[in-house]
């Protein structure tokens, strides 16, 4: 068993020229069967693991990953956590997420630089401004806090943004959920992994799914590139590729996978201390710790399994943000990538059992999923451990596809979140 | 940055003169009055999603404004070819539909 980071552990560790540190989780051989076999190790699929051992006392379990931990979707994201959506159910399932949030250093003893410096959502419209009317007051009546902001207002708490009554697109007002902010994305891949190895949790990297076998409708094992494993369940957590599992399975999915740009600039010192959203001009900013602007908008129209998009679609994120922030307009971009994100038609995630007895997915959260990390995996592992949805998933099946239940959530999803 | 050929104005063009319109010949429930809910649900929501070559629809939406169906491959972006929807449903017929 790992000991504890502490302040002591950290104070003893730097008289030794910090040598001696232990691995922060185990790396395992994949053996030749699991209770549970979590397909994907990014911050989804290792939540589940960690519930599922710490909340369901299942403790026989691998995380199995086609590449390297956390190297997805969890590594390319832009770390905004919030939970200000329009309809209940998600409204929900995101609050869930951001109360595990709100204590998840102390709960993985790992620094996972959860940052509530609140996050904005900007109006420019009038028919902006009455969506936002309707969204907070939603929020509200669920719970969440939320508030609306005027245009003199805004311009108090975000000195450098562009308010002028002669922009392009006029900042009416804005949004703002003062418990929303930014945590550190590779940390929670890490704290997740770290938590998990400590119940005995397997995380086998460099393993990838080539088939499923299945007999009579249900699950038996998979085929992997490390050779074959017997599983009485097996959670699909692979965000973009889910369609890909989804096949061995005979499975179809509402899913389409395109990829999703963001950039970072080069460090500066503190300049914006929140998180910027604008639906209508397109584009969202933030700095992270470092300095760096962090900056995304909307995903690239085509569907790709390339981790990469089209120049065009980051001239106009820039254009947004500099229309947003023209101080912002000689900053020097430092790195570009593409994450494949796998959108639904509700915006919505996909957390249900399927077809297949003792085959589970997680996937759909879209450009969404990074706030909902913590919330997923809980309520992926009660899916998993009781076969039966928790109820804050259970509005997020599959059948709702065929019943008609979408949750649309484009209005709050908006601009890639 | 896509280049796609249109083969309405026989000219090649970037990305950005295109409209993408999404997996090519689904088909609609022949007895739209009889079609199940699940069949409602595979035609309208579900999709194949492919990483591999995949048939979908383009519109030369600054251009003709016409839609034509490209082959490309979604693991590498590299592109079969663009056809007109009849010269291509030929084709995709000829290789026996999707994957």
């Amino acid at each position: 068993m790992k000991k504890d980071y502490s302040i002591w552990s950290l104070f003893t560790k730097g008289l030794n020229y910090n040598e001696g540190w232990d691995p922060a989780w185990r790396s395992a051989e994949l053996k030749p069967s699991y209770n549970v076999v979590i397909v994907g190790a990014g911050g989804h699929g290792l939540a589940t693991a960690y519930y599922l051992a710490k909340e369901h006392g299942v403790r026989d379990i691998a995380v199995i990953e086609k590449g390297y931990l956390g190297g997805g979707n969890t590594a390319r994201n832009t770390t905004i956590v919030r939970s200000n959506y329009l309809w209940d159910e998600a409204t929900m399932l995101y609050e869930h997420a951001l109360k595990l949030w709100e204590h998840l250093t102390e709960e993985l003893n790992f620094n996972v630089m959860f940052s509530q410096r609140g996050v904005f959502n900007l109006g420019h419209t009038l028919q902006d401004m009455r969506d936002i009317e309707r969204r907070v007051n939603a929020n509200v009546l669920n719970g969440v806090d939320a508030q609306v902001l005027d245009a003199a207002e805004v311009k108090r708490r975000i000195p450098i943004l562009n308010t002028s009554r002669n922009a392009r697109y006029p900042v009416l007002g804005a949004s703002y959920q003062p418990r929303a902010g930014v945590a550190r994305h590779d940390a929670v891949a890490w704290g997740f992994a770290r938590a998990a190895s400590k119940y005995g949790v397997d995380i086998v990297e460099n393993c990838e799914v080539t088939g499923m076998d299945i007999v009579n409708g249900r699950l038996q094992g998979l085929q992997t590139s490390r050779g074959s494993v017997r599983a009485d369940r097996v959670g699909c957590v692979a965000s973009g590729h889910s369609s890909v599992l989804a096949k061995m399975a005979g499975i179809r999915l509402p899913i389409e996978s395109h990829p999703l740009q963001a950039f970072v600039s080069e460090s500066m010192k503190p300049v914006l201390d929140t998180v910027v959203m604008s639906n209508a001009v397109h584009g969202y900013a933030s700095q992270s710790d470092k300095g760096e602007l962090v900056i995304g908008a909307g995903i690239d129209h085509y569907t790709s399994y390339t981790q990469r998009g089209s120049p065009h679609i980051i001239e106009h994120t820039a254009a947004a943000i500099i229309e947003l922030f023209p101080i912002f307009s000689r900053v020097r971009m430092n790195r570009q990538w593409g994450g494949i994100v796998d959108t639904t038609p509700d915006a919505c995630p996909i957390i249900s059992k399927t077809k297949v007895k003792g085959l589970y997915f997680n996937c759909g959260w879209g450009t969404g999923g990074f706030k909902a990390t913590p919330g997923s995996g809980n309520v992926f592992a009660h899916t998993i451990a009781n076969d039966e949805p928790h109820p804050l998933n259970k509005a997020f099946s599959l059948d709702r596809f065929s019943t008609g239940h979408l949750i649309d959530e484009h209005g709050a999803a908006a601009v890639a979140h | 940055m896509l280049v796609l050929f249109c083969p309405h104005c026989q000219e090649k063009r970037e990305e950005e003169e295109f409209g993408y319109g999404g997996e090519a010949f689904r088909i609609r429930p022949a007895s739209p009055d009889t079609a199940d809910d699940d069949t409602w649900a595979d035609y309208l929501f579900m999709r194949t999603n492919p990483k591999g070559w995949n048939w979908e629809l383009w519109s030369h939406a600054t251009g003709c404004r016409k839609f034509f169906v490209v082959k490309r491959n979604t693991a590498t972006n590299s592109i079969a070819g663009s056809w007109t929807l009849s010269d291509g449903r030929k084709v995709y017929d000829a290789e026996g539909g999707s994957q």
